[in-house]
């Protein structure tokens, strides 16, 4: 790991049989950044974040993550990295406060640490007047930031959303991404898949994958400019579409 | 006028302690392609269901085609085409077996009806023996919408037909919906994707069971009642906690990497925004005035206190 990348990805592939899911990627992601990771449904986004979560190997490729490699020390890459998905993965039937000392308690924080964090959140996201709610009995725009929130409670270095604002107002989604902000310029790095290609323009880089390819991979302004339109939707359709036709 | 399609008035629906829909009034012409447009929770689904007989309402009365939704729902039935938020096909048949069975149900045939859903079938119909739980997303969509379609329904209700699925199935989804609007159809869709409400003749923004309004996109857009800014910075975060701050700030979103901003002040000038930025220490790449995106007027009519 170069001193600023946090995620060094060389040759990423990923086989299935004949298939080719990941095909020789190639990209690295600096500390504190939000990086976009896009592409049509099918294109192997899925595929690729499992091999960076240390969930799933690599068929090959040279692949660091925080500094360890996805082959032997996924448990290494596991504790410092976050993942929320758009299912959450909250327990329903446990209240707000509850969630967030399961979730502290899984990664391993202590007592008195678990305490502060839980009380700091809660005021944070504020939430204290209703840390006894039901998780189901919340409206969803909370769910988001609490299970953001909680994906981010032992202090990783990395943090991956998978298809995290779906459904919510414009208000409510522009709190969330409020959230990640503020995290990115604590100096957590953010790896996020979405299909709102509005959303991608606040991204500071994306990549577009397609046919388990990175064809594009640049901020969104330069993007905009190289294809000569003025949206990032646009960008979508031109690169995915030209490569499916 | 006598070429109404859709008329709902004062229709209500409550689930326990929650009010559903309130109060919704709302006339759709024949031929409109009409968009409900709000976030989860909105009321949109609760909507469809009581139009398409599949719910009651507690109170308020809706028609299809002059026909009551309680009363003559057995006719109506006939009449409508419905396509549920979550593609119902049978994942265990073929995409040819799923379409026969629901020509059937209808007492018709493929055959009889296949030059209305051959621009959309004809893209799946190379995969007809395929089981539909093989499919993939945008191909199911599409073997939903031709299911909807086979017994030649006169008005089409579409609930979130584009959710979950990617940007360019979407765009080709649109384009199926604008080739059968030409046919005459009425079609009703909902979602939660703010920028499809451009593709729709006439829209209704709705939030927590109430719609907020009723335009065409265009008078939507015109009718937003401020400037608006479109402000651009080095550090997007830093310009956003800025204006935040400001006590001229009405509101101030962030679109991507820019900054939408309205001031309390409506002869505020460029230059008053770019001083008060720049002795804040904000590095400007660009202001602009610019257009109301329908976002931006979503976000507005949510802010507006409830009309009498």
């Amino acid at each position: 790991m170069t001193a600023e990348n946090i995620i060094e990805v060389e040759n990423l592939t990923k086989i299935y049989g004949q298939f080719y899911a990941n095909d020789h990627l190639n990209f690295s992601v600096k500390k504190g950044e939000i990086f976009g990771f896009l592409g049509a449904n099918g294109a192997g986004k899925t595929t690729a974040i499992r091999i960076l979560c240390g969930l799933s190997k690599p068929s090959g490729g040279k692949i660091t993550v925080a500094g360890f490699n996805v082959y032997n020390q996924t448990e290494q890459i596991k504790r410092n990295i976050g993942y929320m998905s758009q299912k959450f993965s909250l327990y329903d039937d446990l209240t707000v406060k509850e969630n967030i000392e399961f979730y502290g308690g899984i990664y391993g924080l202590n007592n008195k640490t678990l305490r502060q964090k839980t009380s700091d959140l809660l005021q944070k996201l504020d939430l204290t007047d209703k840390q006894n709610f039901l998780i189901k009995d919340i409206p969803l725009g909370w769910k988001q930031r609490l299970a953001f929130s909680i994906a981010i409670i032992h202090d990783p270095q990395i943090v991956f959303l998978d298809e995290p604002t779906g459904g919510v107002d414009p208000i409510t989604r522009r709190h969330f991404w409020d959230l990640i902000y503020e995290a990115a310029f604590s100096g957590i790095t953010i790896f996020v898949t979405t299909h709102y290609m509005d959303e991608a323009e606040y991204c500071d880089r994306v990549s577009i994958m397609v046919d388990g390819k990175i064809i594009a991979l640049d901020s969104p302004d330069n993007l905009k400019n190289t294809y000569q339109v003025d949206t990032m939707n646009e960008v979508f359709l031109k690169l995915a579409r030209q490569k499916i036709n | 006028m006598n070429n109404r399609s859709i008329e709902i008035v004062e229709l209500n629906k409550r689930y326990g302690t929650i009010q559903a829909i309130k109060n919704i009034n709302l006339t759709i012409q024949t031929g409109e392609l009409f968009g409900l447009v709000g976030p989860d929770g909105a009321g949109k689904t609760t909507l469809i269901r009581i139009l398409t007989t599949l719910l009651l309402a507690d109170s308020g009365k809706a028609s299809v085609n002059k026909l009551d939704v309680v009363k003559n729902y057995k006719q109506l039935r006939e009449q409508i085409g419905y396509m549920p938020g979550r593609f119902s096909l049978y994942m265990d048949l073929s995409v040819e077996e799923n379409l026969a069975f629901f020509a059937t149900i209808f007492g018709t045939s493929i055959q009889e009806n296949y030059d209305l859903i051959k621009p959309i079938y004809s893209q799946i119909e190379a995969f007809k023996t395929r089981k539909a739980g093989a499919l993939s997303g945008g191909m199911k969509q599409k073997l939903a919408l031709s299911c909807a379609l086979i017994h030649r329904p006169k008005v089409l209700f579409l609930d979130e037909p584009t959710t979950g699925v990617d940007a360019v199935s979407r765009v080709e989804f649109w384009e199926m919906l604008k080739e059968l609007k030409n046919t005459g159809i009425t079609i009703l869709v909902s979602t939660p994707y703010m920028d499809e409400a451009e593709l729709c003749d006439r829209v209704a923004l709705m939030q927590n069971g109430e719609i907020l309004s009723i335009e065409s996109p265009d008078e939507l857009k015109n009718n937003f009642p401020h400037d608006l800014w479109y402000i651009k910075a080095e550090n997007q975060y830093k310009l956003l906690q800025i204006l935040r701050t400001w006590e001229k700030t009405y509101s101030a979103h962030g679109f991507g990497q820019s900054i939408h901003f309205v001031s309390q002040d409506s002869q505020m000038k460029e230059d008053e925004i770019r001083q008060f930025l720049e002795s804040k220490t904000c590095k400007i790449q660009r202001i602009m005035r610019i257009g109301a995106s329908i976002e931006d007027c979503f976000m507005e009519l949510m802010n507006q206190p409830k009309k009498a």
